[in-house]
């Protein structure tokens, strides 16, 4: 018969302003997207910076560093269909402007766009008119002319669409469903991000005991605190220290800066808590809540040095899959329906016309 | 001065009479101009331009994968009506909209029109669009056309002629609209001297519209729960369909987020299945469910016809109406006027004459070189001989096609279109004009006080379309 599933039931309570599950789904993805163009960004601009540390730089060292880079987000082999070799030219034109690169910036601003344009009747013309400003502005821009005219401010300009779209978003934006959609896509997206950050910077910068504490050791996990724009916020905690263990601790647990690991699933459940109790017919499943309740709690149980001793990379690699889980079990219950099965729903349509008449 | 080398020519100008003074009716918008230099004017023009590529107030033209993005072309210098003008236009338009509707509930009911011989029968039952299967089928508030675009065109006289009537999907409201806003930021000064109709009623009036005709079922506490079925992102008229239903403050929906289910049609939310009661459908008859009308569209709602006709759910326009669009039918809607509601047509059609008539058919053949012929249903000026300025070998190909298929052809003289003062990119030259406007009919037929005034922006051509090469102009209607 048809492909309907269980929770195409009839809604309880006839809202208002009902949500398409599809237009959930983009204003998910709207978000995610953008939040991803964000954080490419500060990464590309962290990972230049770094290197100008390094002085003269062998090709080797050059490879060294942006192939962790391109792995983070699984596109090395695409990558290595393009380019010979790894260094700040390729590199950053793959991350940047390739279109063939699905988590490039320009991909991704093309992306939160076309999802915008999904559901343009839903945001206000002037969320619209940012996003179509940062599109044609990643498109009128390429590599060469970044290169020559400064890449700190390019990448500058794409962060400053980002935040110009959030504070758009939350003057603009009603506190309804579709806000919960966005908002949780943008802290799920950042969360995933703060943690990948992290690990290609740990393994880069995997200390020598001869460079903990060294000028060039500072210098480069500053570098890490100014990608994620955290050095004033780390500064109050810490004062004056910059030791890589407090910087990591600091960007995965401290409750008050925004864009910790911590901060962000905590804002993850706040908005998981408003988009289930919306009143639907949908009850989830027990099973991934309690395992987002309990990976929730981890977070707050620090302990720094427990997870330094059993390998950071492990945590952060927990953590992304953590994340993964949640936002699919959200995503397949509220913003996923399966596509009809147009030859099926074609014939009991008609059968059904039959036993009309 | 902005004006000084422009010239009228041998038609009628909408602003300027034959001895080059401006019309009463334009004093205000030609003293305002005058007062800007050439340069201010096309800077204005540009920076309109840049606001509706922001603004994403473009329409996709599908010449590659990709499509291009256009913007439809705006000039800034306004189409005005006198009050005494429009009066006469707005009730020529609803006694036309009142025929029709009258029209098609007829032939879909007891063809009284047939059986009186007013329409010789074959036209109907010939039309492309004639539903057969929707005979005896009612429709809420027996209305067939909730909104109506009939083009309307001045000849060298200045008398407002219909063009024709455009009865399935008229699109271009949403240009009526933007084009307002965007004249209001950019030339502030012109809407001063003048005292102008608002148009942004529109969307307010198209809503009371789509509650007003629910279903006669429907018994609900709240308002009927009115939805825009769009054809999707890639349609060329997406922008429209996205503002219309963002200005209505109601859901936009593909046919991928409707499921018909015990004869009714609900969207499906993120929390459940939600009811819908009328549907403001932009998708044509062929595409709107593939259990009835194309089973290849991917566009429609299977069963979406059984709950129309169970009598669950409205759609505006009502299934069947693209009959009275074909331009053969158009040739009798005068005839309608004079049969339904006793009166003479207070618009007048342009003389037109039908292929399928031997004797029109003869003098269409003898003097094609001379005629505009077109296609019975064909949209966006295609379909069409240009016969004064067509090549041989075109005029030769539909000389072929009208005698293999006269049914499917009407010629009329060519009308000389009135023209207006466009901007060319350094001065203002004429350019032929026509003008849609909006009826929207629901517990009775309302005319917006503008509309889209659409302009052929090359040099002599007579085609609109914005497909074509057409650009507009903001319409104002005046109050006194």
């Amino acid at each position: 018969m048809s492909t309907i599933t269980a929770r195409d039931e009839v809604a309880r309570s006839k809202q208002a302003n009902v949500m398409l599950s599809r237009v959930a789904g983009s204003l998910y993805w709207m978000s995610r997207y953008l939040e991803r163009a964000e954080n490419q960004a500060r990464l590309i601009d962290v990972n230049l910076q770094i290197l100008l540390d390094f002085g003269q730089v062998s090709a080797e060292t050059l490879k060294e560093h942006w192939v962790p880079v391109l792995r983070s987000s699984g596109d090395e082999e695409q990558f290595f269909k393009l380019f010979d070799t790894a260094d700040n030219e390729s590199a950053t034109d793959f991350l940047t402007f390739r279109l063939e690169n699905p988590n490039s910036i320009i991909s991704c601003i093309f992306n939160a766009r076309e999802n915008a344009r999904q559901v343009r009747d839903q945001i206000s013309s002037e969320m619209w008119e940012v996003l179509n400003d940062a599109y044609h502005f990643i498109q009128g821009a390429d590599a060469k002319k970044v290169w020559n005219e400064g890449a700190s401010a390019f990448y500058d300009q794409i962060k400053r669409y980002s935040h110009l779209f959030q504070g758009i978003t939350v003057s603009t934006f009603s506190r309804s469903e579709g806000f919960e959609f966005i908002q949780f896509g943008k802290y799920l997206e950042r969360a995933d991000q703060i943690t990948r950050l992290l690990d290609i910077k740990y393994h880069i910068l995997l200390p020598h005991a001869s460079d903990v504490g060294g000028a060039l050791d500072t210098a480069q996990w500053h570098a890490v605190l100014r990608s994620a724009s955290a050095v004033e916020a780390y500064r109050r905690y810490y004062v004056a220290d910059i030791l890589f263990k407090k910087v990591v601790e600091f960007l995965l647990f401290d409750e008050s800066f925004p864009r910790s690991l911590k901060f962000c699933v905590e804002q993850m459940n706040d908005f998981i808590q408003l988009i289930t109790e919306g009143g639907s017919v949908v009850t989830l499943e027990a099973e991934p809540m309690q395992r987002f309740a309990a990976f929730l709690s981890r977070l707050s149980k620090v302990d720094i040095e427990a997870i330094f001793n059993r390998g950071l990379h492990q945590f952060l690699d927990a953590a992304q899959v953590e994340i993964a889980s949640i936002g699919a079990h959200l995503y397949t219950n509220y913003m996923y329906h399966p596509p009809v099965d147009l030859e099926a729903e074609i014939r009991f349509q008609q059968q059904q016309e039959q036993q009309q008449q | 001065m902005l004006f000084d080398n422009y010239k009228t020519e041998n038609f009628f100008d909408e602003m300027f009479s034959r001895d080059g003074t401006p019309r009463p009716h334009y004093q205000g918008v030609s003293d305002a101009l005058n007062a800007v230099s050439a340069a201010d004017f096309s800077n204005k023009q540009m920076a309109v331009e840049n606001a509706f590529m922001r603004g994403g107030v473009t329409f996709t033209v599908y010449n590659d994968a990709q499509g291009t993005e256009r913007i439809f072309p705006f000039d800034c210098v306004p189409r005005v009506i006198s009050a005494e003008e429009w009066d006469v236009v707005e009730k020529g338009l609803i006694q036309r909209i009142t025929a029709l509707n009258l029209f098609l509930h007829d032939i879909y009911h007891e063809q009284k029109i047939i059986k009186d011989r007013i329409i010789p029968p074959q036209y109907l039952l010939s039309a492309k669009h004639f539903r057969r299967e929707f005979m005896n089928v009612s429709v809420p508030k027996d209305i067939y056309v909730h909104i109506c675009g009939s083009d309307l065109i001045r000849d060298h006289e200045g008398r407002y002629l219909v063009l024709e009537d455009n009865l399935r999907c008229p699109s271009g409201a949403s240009y009526m609209l933007e084009n307002r806003n965007a004249l209001k930021r950019t030339f502030p000064e012109l809407f001063q001297a003048s005292g102008v109709h608002p148009v942004g009623t529109y969307p307010g009036e198209l809503l009371k519209v789509l509650q007003y005709c629910a279903p006669a079922k429907f018994n609900g506490k709240d308002a009927p729960n009115a939805v825009l079925l769009t054809p999707g992102v890639f349609n060329s008229a997406y922008f429209e369909h996205a503002f219309l239903a963002r200005q209505m403050g109601i859901p936009i929906v593909e046919g991928r987020d409707l499921v018909v289910r015990d004869f009714k049609v609900f969207m499906r939310t993120t929390a459940g299945l939600v009811k819908v009661d009328v549907i403001y459908r932009r998708i044509d008859d062929d595409f709107l469910d593939p259990s009835v009308f194309r089973a290849d569209s991917l566009l429609g709602v299977p069963g979406l016809v059984n709950a129309y006709r169970a009598g669950n759910v409205s759609l505006a326009n009502s299934i069947g109406t693209g009959v009275a669009d074909d331009k053969v039918v158009y040739y009798f809607v005068p005839k309608m006027i004079k049969y339904y509601l006793g009166e003479e047509p207070i618009l007048p059609n342009v003389d037109t004459f039908l292929a399928s008539e031997p004797q029109d058919c003869k003098f269409i053949l003898e003097n094609l070189n001379k005629l505009v012929v077109k296609s019975a249903n064909e949209a966006g000026g295609y379909g069409m001989l240009m016969g004064p300025w067509a090549a041989q070998a075109e005029i030769e190909e539909f000389r072929k096609m009208i005698e293999e298929n006269p049914r499917n052809f009407i010629a009329q003289h060519p009308v000389s279109l009135s023209r207006h003062p466009t901007w060319t990119g350094d001065e203002f030259g004429g350019r032929h004009v026509d003008l849609r406007p909006y009826i929207l009919c629901g517990e009775k037929p309302v005319v917006t006080r503008g509309g889209l005034t659409r302009v052929a922006l090359r040099k002599g051509s007579l085609v609109v379309n914005s497909s074509q090469g057409g650009g507009s102009k903001d319409t104002w209607v005046l109050k006194k």
